[in-house]
């Protein structure tokens, strides 16, 4: 028993194999209620028991793969992954309230002659539903056992773990044969299936009724386009609070520490350097949260696969299929996982158009920049009575800009270097579950514990090393500019020369290399150089006034518009080279976004700049 | 297997009486009672077994419950307990029986 057993836990897409996992090994694996939640696999032990490992595997309709995700189950499967072992036995997850369907990959893999054990899941849904089946009759049939589970419920779990380790001791059944092609699993698992079910149930009425209004032709639209709406004016309005307390702490802190240390440069490295290069991005953490808690709420209610149906059609018109939307709506939260959900999708081509555009959309490291820009130059003024904030507005625009930006890339990419014949859209529509608040709690504490790490190492150490850089060489008593005669204002002097034709000032050229890094650094930089500049503004109210201050307004709109486009983060690049397999697609996506934003904050500047004068 | 074959040639050959799936109005609901891509140009003879694996099958309950506004295309349909979302084009290999 020196290395442990390996169970590999399968079935087809959206059955619960991934909550399953969680119950069973206490990780926190993300369970989302869409068939292709889960695009890697991932193990853990067995809670209680070392001996045993588990690997959640992508959800896979059949041994016949169509696509990367599902690639990984087989090939794991059969033993040909190379990153892992073959399974010493099958925890086949199987949806209670849709059993013909199920058994039918269960019937597949029985040929396979490894221990099996079936999780009959989601069976307090089964009996909402009224369907009723003989598990006991069931095993029989498959001559494997069954266990009946409500794995979100965490019911069932011992006599599942139980059941796995009799199998693993007993070692392989007797294979049962069922015939060769996909038609004679689908004839053996419906007669199955009907043999143990008791009684038939009476289907979902809820998702028929939420259907009607929310796949309705003109309903349908409308509403998708609401949520986003409301998502980012939500971004907005709901975070003003938290966020005042939390820059009002900041403010505290540094007049603390103004107060009791001596001017020198331990003050400078703690006041301007850390408090106000960090604490510029702490900032938005309400907003980053609120943006996840919406894309959580929709991910786990099933309605993300509803928005892929509605986007089909516009998709399509770019060469994409509605599929694609689910990674790009993903990648609002962070495109690195909008890029690796990817791998749902089946045709190569669509799958590299998908990766290629998912740093278009405006991932939530984004938003302490538009924020910040926003808050800066536009009024905080409704429309439309009370209801709508002009601030929000803008903020939608930008992200659309993103989105139709996005579409253009895609259809560009289709007809050039993706060309490809069309694929088709095929997608099950989950039925509609109440979000469960413990999974969306779970997801933002995650989260936010990311963020704030991410603040703690990355951020933390690049505004150390830019503090420093801003602050030596050190300036001559009495100038007028102290920053200008640092390496970062020498550095921002010569890259200024690339970017005064788009109307950025040295800071801002400054600001844009250490962005690179996670683009929140653009912000916290700011506020590093503005603060050590002595900006009065940046000391007293932050980032957002120093730049109101200083910056004229075609700047700004320049900014933003760079931002739209703005070649993403290294981890961005990274992703994209293991997903692609190469450097040749990371440096034709950085590439071609440099080249977009510095378009596009050409014209916005140049324009802006004739109209304001 | 020969059997079978002939089942599904002989489900073709009476395919006059049968509607394809993909030319169905919302509410049209009938039952699966063969999968024939030979009559659609230019289509993987996989995508059969695709839609088996979505879960078509012989005998199962269809009806077309939601169309797309422009151009009606996707639709969402109800097969036995499912819901599945696709296009007409690949909807067409499944021929029904209407009610």
């Amino acid at each position: 028993m020196s290395s442990p057993s390996l169970v590999a836990v399968v079935g087809n897409p959206n059955c619960g194999k991934s909550a399953l996992f969680n119950a069973l090994t206490g990780l926190r694996q993300k369970v989302a209620n869409y068939p292709g939640a889960t695009v890697e696999r991932r193990t853990g032990p067995l809670l209680g028991n070392d001996h045993i490992e588990l690997v959640d595997l992508p959800g896979t309709y059949s041994m016949t793969p169509r696509s990367p995700d599902e690639a990984v189950t087989t090939d794991v499967l059969k033993g040909t992954f190379k990153a892992e072992r073959r399974p010493d036995a099958i925890l086949c997850v199987v949806d209670a309230t849709n059993l013909a369907q199920h058994l039918r990959f269960v019937i597949e893999l029985r040929a396979l002659g490894v221990p099996m054990v079936i999780a009959l899941n989601m069976t307090d849904l089964a009996a909402r539903e009224r369907i009723n089946i003989d598990a006991s009759a069931l095993a029989h049939k498959l001559g494997v056992p069954v266990v009946e589970t409500v794995a979100v419920r965490k019911k069932g779990l011992q006599d599942l773990k139980e059941k796995t380790i009799e199998a693993l001791q007993m070692g392989a059944p007797s294979t049962l044969y069922f015939g060769a092609s996909v038609r004679d699993y689908q004839r053996a698992a419906r007669k199955i299936a009907k043999d143990v079910t008791l009684s038939e149930g009476i289907g979902h009425k809820t998702t028929r009724v939420l259907d009607n209004v929310l796949l309705h032709p003109v309903a349908g639209p409308v509403i998708l386009l609401a949520i986003l709406f409301l998502m980012f004016q939500a971004v907005f309005s709901w975070a003003e609070a938290p966020m005042t307390w939390i820059e009002d702490g900041i403010a505290y802190l540094q007049t603390g520490v103004n107060d009791l240390l001596p001017e020198g440069w331990l003050l400078s490295f703690l006041s301007d350097g850390i408090l106000a290069g960090v604490g510029a991005v702490i900032v938005f953490l309400p907003q980053i949260l609120i943006l996840f808690a919406f894309i959580l709420v929709l991910e786990s209610t099933g309605y993300m696969a509803r928005a892929a149906f509605l986007m089909d059609r516009l998709m399509a018109a770019v060469g994409l299929n509605g599929r694609a939307f689910i990674p790009l709506l993903s990648s609002f939260a962070c495109a690195i996982p909008g890029i690796m959900a990817a791998r749902t999708i089946a045709d190569p081509k669509d799958r590299l158009t998908t990766i290629l555009i998912a740093p278009l959309m405006t991932c939530s490291a984004r938003i302490p920049v538009y924020t910040v820009l926003i808050g800066a130059v536009i009024p905080n003024t409704t429309l439309f009575g009370n209801w709508v904030g002009l601030q929000g507005v803008v903020m939608f625009t930008l992200y659309l800009a993103g989105i139709i930006a996005a579409l253009i890339v895609a259809a560009v990419l289709k007809r050039t270097v993706a060309k490809g014949k069309a694929h088709t859209f095929m997608l099950e529509l989950p039925k509609y579950q109440t979000p469960r608040l413990a999974y969306v709690l779970t997801g933002l504490y995650e989260r936010a514990r990311l963020f704030l790490r991410r603040a703690g190492t990355i951020i933390l150490s690049v505004t150390i090393l830019l503090w420093f850089l801003a602050s030596f060489p050190a300036a001559p008593e009495g100038a007028a500019s102290p920053v200008s005669y640092s390496l970062v204002g020498i550095i921002g002097g010569w890259l200024e020369v690339i970017f005064a034709p788009i109307g950025f000032n040295w800071e801002i050229s400054a600001a844009l290399v250490p962005g690179m890094a996670a683009r929140e650094v653009a912000i916290s930089a700011l506020g590093t150089v503005y603060s050590i500049g002595g900006s009065e503004e940046m000391v007293e109210a932050g980032v957002r006034a120093a730049i109101a201050a200083n910056w004229s307004l075609p700047t700004a709109f320049s900014f933003m518009a760079w931002f739209i486009f703005a070649p993403q983060c290294l981890s961005t690049i990274a992703v994209t080279r293991r997903e692609t397999a190469g450097w040749k697609w990371p440096l034709f996506m950085l590439g071609y976004l440099f080249a977009l934003a510095y378009i596009a904050s050409f014209i916005t500047y140049q324009v802006a700049s004739a109209i304001i004068g | 297997m020969n059997q079978e074959q002939k089942i599904e040639g002989e489900a073709t050959g009476a395919a006059d009486a049968l509607v394809a799936l993909g030319t169905m109005k919302p509410g049209m609901f009938g039952h699966v009672i063969a999968f024939d891509t030979t009559d659609i140009p230019d289509i993987d003879p996989d995508t059969a077994d695709r839609l088996r694996e979505m879960g078509f099958a012989e005998d199962l309950e269809v009806e077309v419950l939601h169309q797309s506004l422009i151009g009606r295309d996707p639709i969402a349909v109800r097969i036995g307990r499912m819901t599945v979302a696709l296009r007409r084009r690949e909807a067409n290999i499944v021929k029904v029986q209407l009610v």
